[in-house]
């Protein structure tokens, strides 16, 4: 479904992630694990649009998106849950979810994803009139993430979920993200928390300052010590 | 999505209806020239500030240099009227039009300004129409142009006997733009405003195209006031550069919107209804002496709000609930 060839970008001149190759199949779930600037969050970005690529390629369903503007990245179906939620804080729980939903002509496409989103976070059916600012930390999550569904996403890339959340609720985000999976939605997670993380995806890269040093299936990653210790410091 | 939503919004509209019909009625019974002077004012700003509103109020884009387009649609509908004879209805639309084109080609540069550098290019761009205005031999430069008033006529826009044409006039404009507000309001334009103001960059990744929002806000935005300047110049029936493109019609368009809530559908209004009578009274009760002290006020009148109420007034009555415990 993505295919990432050699992706490099740099920020200034300052390489921040150099030479990336990854895929990502129909229906996986796929973990991008590394530590704190390892280039994780840039390798999102630049697939979502928001960071321009200085070479390689960056193939959804077959076509190259590199370099094109997020607007229209986002119309052939990938949405990016942005790291730090990044809710609009004053509008109402309803506004920002309508928000995600004006990618779409037709009424009715924009209201079918609300059901689901409601299933996957009933307490954001129960508070649609509050500002996304008076929501915990945890419902902010559940909002930025059904806010991306709204928009009918194929590919629906999550920038560390796990975030500033308590870690009972980590739990729920996580599980709800293997629904979103069983709903037919292809998953691309980026995240520090490497167990929790490994233990819902198929597949996953190790990114160590703006390189794939390892990949694999997720839980044979999960077993490999020099992971941990090398790459993670765990 | 849920009727309590559409409720609320239906009420909006009953309200706005009701209050149309209390302002139809209000000057019916005032005679003095003075105080329908104060109410035509009052509302020409209440549809003035609506207009900024929506660009600096819901897309969050601070403009203080909308006297530009305040004095583009004074200037177009008087100068196609003097000039060409052409009646201002035609020269409203204009100005409207001209206004909205200046405002794209300002916003092609300005927009890549963020926050205070963008207000900061507003308020030289204003000053540079100042300067162009009053330099400009064709417009009548400095001594400005009279717009002739032969008598009433609706169709030249002019009345000598009674301000209540003019009145009315505002009152249409204030609820033109009032209706326009409150259907972009939830519309995706409006969503994109917001969410352009709220969060740039979360906008952006819900696939927002800000630069084409922001532009739009300040195309729609730019025509009314023009609309309001073109009004404002049939109203005075004179006008010079200093009498429709100082700094201060920035300041009064901008004012009412922040005292009664900015990005809200009522707060222009509101404020507007506060602020421009206390600037006439203040005004006329200082007389020549008090020059200089409406700024004085104004800035008072920013600083209280800034302290006790930074959302403006109507945050008093329109409730949020409280955050989850």
């Amino acid at each position: 479904m993505l295919e990432v060839q050699s992706l490099t970008t740099a920020y200034e001149g300052l390489v921040a992630i150099s030479d990336i190759s990854l895929s990502v199949g129909a229906s996986e779930i796929v973990a991008v694990v590394g530590a704190n600037g390892a280039g994780k969050s840039t390798l999102l970005k630049t697939i979502a649009g928001m960071e321009r690529p200085a070479s390689g390629r960056i193939l959804f369903e077959g076509a190259d998106i590199a370099g094109a503007p997020t607007h229209r990245v986002n119309m052939l179906g990938i949405a990016l849950v942005p790291e730090g939620r990044r809710l609009f804080p004053r509008l109402a729980v309803r506004d920002n979810l309508r928000l995600g939903s004006y990618l779409h002509r037709r009424k009715s496409d924009r209201e079918a994803p609300l059901e689901m989103v409601f299933n996957l976070f009933p307490r954001l059916a129960e508070r649609l009139d509050q500002r996304a600012e008076t929501l915990s930390g945890g419902e902010q999550q559940m909002l930025s993430i059904g806010r991306a569904l709204m928009t009918r996403p194929r590919l629906l890339m999550l920038d560390e979920p796990s975030q500033g959340i308590m870690p009972k609720l980590v739990d729920e985000i996580l599980d709800s993200v293997r629904t979103i999976r069983e709903a037919g939605t292809t998953v691309l997670i980026v995240e520090q928390r490497l167990a929790e993380t490994l233990e819902i995806a198929d597949r996953a890269y190790v990114l160590q300052t703006g390189r794939v040093v390892m990949s694999g299936p997720a839980k044979e990653i999960a077993g490999n010590a020099d992971v941990r210790r090398a790459y993670l410091g765990i | 999505m849920a009727s309590a939503f559409e409720l609320r919004r239906r009420n909006q509209l009953i309200i706005a209806a009701a209050v149309v019909a209390v302002m139809i009625a209000l000057p019916l019974g005032i005679k003095d020239v003075y105080i329908q002077n104060i109410l035509v004012l009052t509302v020409m700003y209440a549809a003035l500030s609506q207009s900024w509103n929506i660009l600096s109020g819901y897309c969050g884009q601070i403009s203080l240099g909308h006297a530009l387009y305040f004095g583009i649609g004074a200037y177009a509908s008087t100068l196609l009227f003097v000039k060409f004879g052409i009646i201002p209805w035609f020269g409203m639309a204009a100005g409207g039009i001209f206004a909205a084109a200046i405002a794209l080609i300002v916003g092609w540069p300005c927009f890549r300004l963020g926050g205070h550098y963008f207000t900061i290019a507003t308020i030289v761009l204003a000053e540079i129409g100042l300067i162009l205005f009053l330099n400009w031999s064709y417009a009548g430069e400095a001594s400005g142009l009279q717009i002739p008033v032969s008598g009433d006529s609706w169709t030249t826009f002019t009345f000598l006997r009674s301000k209540l044409p003019y009145y009315y006039f505002a009152l249409g404009l204030a609820a033109v733009v009032w209706l326009v507000t409150y259907f972009i309001e939830d519309s995706k334009w409006g969503y994109y405003w917001r969410a352009v103001r709220e969060n740039t960059l979360a906008a952006q990744s819900l696939g927002v195209q800000v630069f084409r929002s922001k532009m739009a806000a300040a195309a729609v935005s730019a025509f009314f006031t023009a609309i309001g300047g073109s009004f404002y110049a049939q109203f005075v029936s004179y006008i010079d550069p200093d009498s429709v493109m100082v700094f201060q019609f920035s300041l009064l368009m901008a004012l009412p919107a922040v005292i009664g809530g900015i990005g809200t559908l009522w707060g222009p209004a509101v404020g507007a209804a506060i602020l421009i009578p206390l600037t006439e009274l203040t005004r006329s009760y200082m007389g020549g002496g008090g020059k200089g002290f409406d700024l004085i006020f104004y800035g008072a009148v920013i600083m209280i709000i800034a302290l006790a109420r930074p959302e403006g007034l109507l945050s008093l009555v329109t409730r949020t609930r409280p955050a989850p415990p």
